[in-house]
């Protein structure tokens, strides 16, 4: 299992990049974390509020929000989304939030 | 000599069919990839599992679709198929190229992967097989330079797919090359950018013969079709018939409406009765045509067996005139879009959507009216619905 150190903590975490365990999860991960999504700078607002969404939404459901319910309920469209997360809402926000890997018919 | 490493792969280089071991072996001679890939191949046809890790999340900047990550299994042994990503290339409408476009394919794929490919993958798209992660980018960048752009995977849109139409069939009954490149641009968004419940796939064939074989492999299928008489050159009949061509025989007996009369000199089509099979324009083609006035029959819903078992495309359309920009299609492809979005549920598909709520409330939805040719057969139970605005209230 590769590992991964950010912010002076080791990680366990996929091939992707993907945490595996959830509950190690902190903000710090996800700040320091946003640089290898092509994210500049201290995350703002708008991201947090994606991520804190994600991650509400996994701990009730146990899955990912449908990329449609993310847009109706954070009120931004496909395009705000990939503003805040440019390699996409499941590689960049899910990650940055410690969900486990979307799967499926990628 | 040394033993081969490959002996069961070895037996598929014998026979006459083009080997796909002899190629990989070419290739591995410069790549290291390929060579390993040859390798863990061989392992699975001993075990007779795969050894390709469970998914994989990785892409290229801006885009959430396009490249299917692979991991190895077993990267203990084979360190050079450690990662293994597959990027779709969207093809030229028809698979038309000049050499020179796939040359420069080829020399991205040289420097950035495997040096495999293949041409191509059943939705359409050049399918370059086999990078690393650190290659990702670099590649997709050097592609852009080279005028090619990623296709579809995930929940969106995938790369939609034409057949070779005008581009060398006298069949075509509008530009499928044109009407394919046309919806590619306009939904350039839905195809990069995952956004509903799962896959949707576009398929565009010029007549009735359906050489994408839209009607089975796409949610939203095109398929050519004409209004009004085929066009009959009688001269040319008459040289079919003094040929081995057994008119009576082959044509007009087998013409599913027998709508067909041939007196041995005259030959006559009943077009009211026809329903365009294209089989008498397939058997005569010198001497039959698709008749002027053409557009196309749309039907949605086609899709494999998961979850609720496999469905052709059924028509929802029966004729539409197809004419650039296609405001119409495009406008219907909108809104049937938007109502499954709205609706479907977490991967599923179109046709399992309107299966479960039923083409009423679909037709409804998507505002197209409900017309016999919708049916093979009107339905045989009674349990019908009615919308509460439809029944008349009891007057005393
Ligand atoms: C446990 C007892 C019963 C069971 C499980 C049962 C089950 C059924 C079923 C499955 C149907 C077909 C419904 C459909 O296809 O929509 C049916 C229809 C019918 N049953 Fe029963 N039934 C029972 C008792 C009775 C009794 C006691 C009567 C009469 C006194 C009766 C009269 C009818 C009639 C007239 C129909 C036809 C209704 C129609 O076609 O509109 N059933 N029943
Ligand atoms: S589908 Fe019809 S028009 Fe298209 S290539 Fe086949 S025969 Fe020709
Ligand atoms: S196209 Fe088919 S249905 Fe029409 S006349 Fe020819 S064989 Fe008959």
């Amino acid at each position: 299992m590769p590992q991964i150190e950010l912010a002076g903590k080791i990680y366990e975490v996929d091939e992707d990049g993907f945490l595996q365990e959830l509950d190690k999860w902190n903000e710090e991960f996800a700040q320091a974390y946003a640089k290898t999504e092509d994210i500049e700078g201290p995350l703002t607002e708008e991201h947090w509020k994606i991520i804190n969404y994600l991650r509400d939404y996994f701990k009730q459901f146990g899955i990912a929000p449908m990329v449609r319910k993310v847009c109706k309920d954070n009120g931004v469209d496909m395009k705000k989304l990939y503003e805040l997360f440019p390699t996409g809402p499941a590689k960049g926000g899910c990650k940055l939030a410690g969900l486990s890997k979307p799967t499926g018919c990628v | 000599m040394a033993k081969s490493k490959t002996p069961l792969l070895d037996e598929l280089e014998k026979g006459k069919w083009p080997s796909f071991v002899k190629d990989i072996k070419q290739a591995a001679q410069k790549s290291p990839m390929a060579e390993d890939l040859l390798q863990q191949l061989e392992l699975s046809y001993k075990d007779k599992i795969g050894h390709w890790k469970h998914g994989g999340i990785v892409g290229v900047k801006g885009y959430g679709s396009g490249v299917i990550g692979r991991y190895s299994d077993r990267p203990d042994l084979f360190p050079n198929v450690q990662a293994f990503h597959t990027l779709r290339v969207n093809h030229p409408t028809g698979w038309f190229y000049k050499t020179d476009a796939l040359r420069k394919l080829c020399d991205v794929w040289d420097k950035h992967g495997s040096g495999l490919t293949n041409m191509h993958g059943s939705t359409g798209d050049a399918i370059l097989l086999g990078t690393k992660t650190e290659h990702l980018q670099p590649c997709f960048d050097d592609l852009s330079a080279a005028g090619f752009d990623l296709g579809g995977s995930g929940s969106a849109l995938r790369t939609p797919s034409a057949c070779v139409g005008p581009g060398r069939c006298e069949w075509a009954c509008i530009d499928s090359l044109d009407v394919c490149y046309n919806l590619t641009m306009e939904f350039q968004d839905k195809i990069h950018r995952p956004m509903f419940p799962y896959k949707f796939k576009i398929k565009v064939s010029a007549c009735p013969n359906d050489c994408v074989a839209s009607i089975a492999r796409s949610d939203f299928s095109i398929i050519g079709t004409w209004k009004g008489k085929i066009l009959i050159n009688p001269a040319e009949v008459t040289i079919y018939a003094g040929s081995d061509l057994d008119i009576q025989k082959e044509v007009c007996d087998l013409c599913p409406t027998k709508c067909m009369e041939w007196d041995g000199k005259t030959l006559k089509i009943h077009d009211g009765d026809c329903n365009r099979c294209m089989h008498c324009i397939n058997l005569m083609p010198k001497a039959l045509r698709p008749g002027k006035e053409k557009g196309a029959t749309i039907l949605v819903g086609g899709k494999a067996p998961i979850v609720q078992g496999a469905l052709l495309s059924w028509v929802v359309v029966p004729f539409m005139k197809l004419e650039p920009p296609y405001a119409e299609l495009k406008d219907l492809i909108e809104r049937i879009q938007d109502w499954w979005d709205e609706n479907g549920k977490s991967r599923e598909r179109l046709g399992e959507l309107i299966k479960r709520v039923g083409m009423r409330v679909f037709l409804k939805a998507v505002g197209l009216p409900a017309v016999p040719q919708m049916v093979k057969a009107p339905r045989s139970n009674p349990y019908v619905f009615f919308w509460p605005e439809e029944i008349q209230k009891e007057v005393k």
